[in-house]
């Protein structure tokens, strides 16, 4: 196609240059799309391929053809677009894959009778493989881990919020670039980069000077992930805080209230929604760390609602050690299978803190006047 | 709120306001605290694993000798991750802040964001059951075809579960990371040098690689610095996806180990000097993600300051 537009461009000056008509991408794709099945029947048809083949061609061929037409500042704008919306295309490639495998693999553990409300207790490799060679049902479920999973994040939001939120508030109100707000707002940041698992380490090697050697429970579960959360509601909170207007300060102390009367009735309420929504993420955040919880609190097959002692299961935990070990390692499927009911439950609920958190945001906005 | 009751009288406003920002400035320190705290008794359970002689840590050749293999590999993991989210999170940001239509844009990125959501568990299952599969084939075109690179060189793993497969999923983890740091940079450019370059008829190309990228290049350095200090603690995509092993300059054969993944497989059932060895391997990974941390940290700063002045 190039070859017969190329006498077309000698002809004209060079401010009357031939643009690319409006349907020429259009037309490109169509051709990359026929090209690409062609050159993929050759070899074997997949759809995957299909797609990738189709883009390469396209992009070569609407390059090209605007080269050859608009000349080549033009065409490098038209490369870069494509790499651009391609860049994209696959960066959604894993993501669409991901929620899909988690549905199709999920969905017949989380059917399953019993999957919500029975724990891993007595669930032995036994049942799988009769599970599997003689059709009877997958027993077991994820309720110890999901009560642990809710139980550890409690425990880690009641301690999180406080010290979080007032150490924004020093920021925020007390602190104002001082040496130490710049300090603590440093390593606060720094904080926010620490591995999980370190932070599981932290709880870990604390506990074991403290209380003794060998202390796993999810008490210790629920220290690693506040040491996670705390920079993230700090973060948020000091946001919010800061954007509540200082004519509303302004005016509590002008009626002679004192400054922490101040904090607690004025500003505060009035940046309520964005430090709850950012709470709910910060939990959203750590509801599915595993490396934490694995080096704390070990991992439990029965139900132990009691955080202060004994180890216990939680959600992310469960998946990984029914990934890594089945219960029955001659017949992974069961264990699997419940490993992608438990996903499946464990990305529910974080998509529903998610939403939560923006329908807060929403729900609660203070009304502006202005 | 102790003070509540004593409101009444003059000196009790005073010491509700001493009680609250004492509080507030108590929970400041005890941040900083906490932070040295995670320094300190990762150093003081370490100890016996520096000090023990040689012959009592894993492998029988002292704590350099096994550091650092994995100190290498998680290095490895950690760029060819970072190899493949650079340039695509660049375009995705580019895409979402100059490309997609207005209307489109926020959805976009909340479509991003969506992907740091799903827990790390979960890409690592990913990782093990879906990807290790399909990729395989892949390692093994690579073997014959690429094999003359010591990186590719055969045999290819046939499950798949490589440390280029780890660096894959990685990949995918600090994503959005880099993607929605450098995206709230891109739309801090001014609008003026925006405005200007395709005023002097500049291609929406030119203007970005004018105007827009040379603003953003602080921004874009730190934003992967960042998804570095991610990559390199991230432990479950790694102890689920690869099949460990010893060191090896090849990344489509079964090798090489992370420390997080080391200490994830490891620590749930260690005790005594083990445990000191991968506290001091923890120690190990937390200096290093420290490192990266503050220096990007620090480039931030110095761009804030910078962009202040214009």
């Amino acid at each position: 196609m190039t070859s017969t537009l190329t006498p077309v461009r000698s002809k004209r000056s060079a401010l009357t240059k031939g643009q690319l008509p409006k349907y020429a991408p259009y037309v490109v794709l169509a051709a990359a799309l026929i090209l690409g099945a062609a050159v993929l029947a050759l070899v074997g048809f997949n759809a995957f391929g299909w797609g990738v083949v189709s883009a390469i061609l396209f992009a070569i061929g609407l390059v090209s053809w605007s080269a050859a037409v608009e000349g080549s500042r033009k065409a490098k704008d038209k490369l870069a677009t494509c790499l651009v919306v391609g860049s994209f295309l696959v960066a959604l490639l894993p993501l669409v894959s991901v929620i899909w495998t988690v549905l199709v693999n999920g969905i017949p553990g989380l059917l399953t009778p019993g999957f919500l409300s029975s724990s891993m207790n007595g669930v032995t490799g036994v049942y799988d493989r009769r599970a599997v060679e003689e059709g009877a049902p997958v027993l077991g479920g994820i309720y110890h881990a999901l009560l642990g999973t809710v139980e550890i994040t409690l425990l880690a939001t009641v301690i999180s919020v406080p010290v979080g939120l007032l150490t924004a508030i020093y920021l925020v109100e007390y602190g104002r670039d001082g040496r130490l707000a710049r300090a603590i707002t440093f390593f606060v940041d720094v904080m926010t980069g620490i591995p999980s698992i370190v932070a599981g380490l932290f709880a870990a090697a604390f506990f074991f000077a403290v209380v003794g050697p060998g202390t796993k429970t999810g008490a210790v579960a629920a220290v690693a992930l506040s040491v996670l959360m705390i920079p993230v509601v700090v973060r948020s909170s000091e946001e919010m805080l800061k954007i509540v207007p200082n004519e509303l300060r302004e005016a509590a102390y002008a009626l002679g209230v004192r400054k922490w009367r101040t904090i607690v009735k004025v500003v505060i309420p009035t940046a309520i929604s964005g430090i709850a929504s950012g709470v709910t993420l910060a939990i959203a955040r750590v509801i599915g760390e595993t490396a934490p919880i694995l080096v704390t609190a070990g991992f439990a097959t029965s139900i132990n609602s009691n955080v202060f002692s004994g180890w216990m299961a939680s959600l992310p935990t469960f998946i990984y050690t029914q990934i890594l070990n089945p219960t029955s390692p001659a017949n992974p499927d069961p264990s699997s299978q419940r490993a992608w009911g438990a996903a499946l439950v464990l990305i529910i609920l974080v998509m529903i803190l998610n939403l939560g958190a923006r329908l807060i945001a929403r729900v609660f906005a203070p009304k502006t006047g202005r | 709120m102790t003070a509540t009751p004593l409101t009444r009288t003059q000196g009790a406003g005073r010491a509700g306001d001493k009680i609250f920002s004492g509080a507030a400035l108590a929970a400041g320190c005890l941040i900083l605290a906490v932070l040295f705290g995670v320094a300190l008794f990762l150093v003081v359970q370490a100890i016996p694993a520096l000090t023990a002689p040689a012959a009592e840590i894993q492998g029988g050749a002292g704590f350099f000798a096994y550091i650092w293999p994995i100190v290498i590999g998680t290095l490895i993991a950690a760029v060819i991750a970072l190899v493949i989210a650079t340039p695509i999170a660049i375009g995705v940001a580019l895409f979402i802040s100059h490309f997609a239509p207005r209307g489109l844009a926020a959805g976009l990125g909340y479509v991003v964001d969506l992907l740091a959501a799903i827990p790390s568990v979960v890409y690592g299952a990913w990782g093990a059951t879906f990807l290790a599969g399909q990729i395989s084939p892949a390692y093994n075109w690579l073997a014959q075809n690429m094999g003359w690179l010591p990186i590719f060189q055969g045999p290819a793993s046939a499950t798949g579960k490589t440390i280029l497969t780890a660096g894959i999923v990685l990949a995918v983890m600090v994503l959005p990371i880099i993607t929605s740091l450098s995206r709230e940079i891109f739309l801090q450019t001014p609008k003026l040098h925006e405005e200007a370059a395709l005023a002097l008829g500049a291609t929406r190309w030119e203007m970005i690689k004018m105007s827009v990228l040379p603003f953003a290049r602080p921004g874009i350095i730190s934003a992967v610095m960042l998804g570095l200090g991610r990559a390199l603690g991230e432990t479950m995509a790694v102890a689920l996806v690869l099949s460990s092993g010893a060191l090896t300059a090849s990344l489509i054969q079964s090798g090489n180990q992370t420390i997080a993944a080391e200490i994830a497989l490891n620590f749930p059932e260690a005790s005594g000097l083990k445990v000191s060895t991968l506290i001091a391997a923890g120690l190990v990974l937390f200096i290093i993600t420290l490192a990266v941390n503050m220096i990007a940290r620090w480039i931030i700063t110095r761009h804030k300051e910078f962009s202040g002045a214009n």
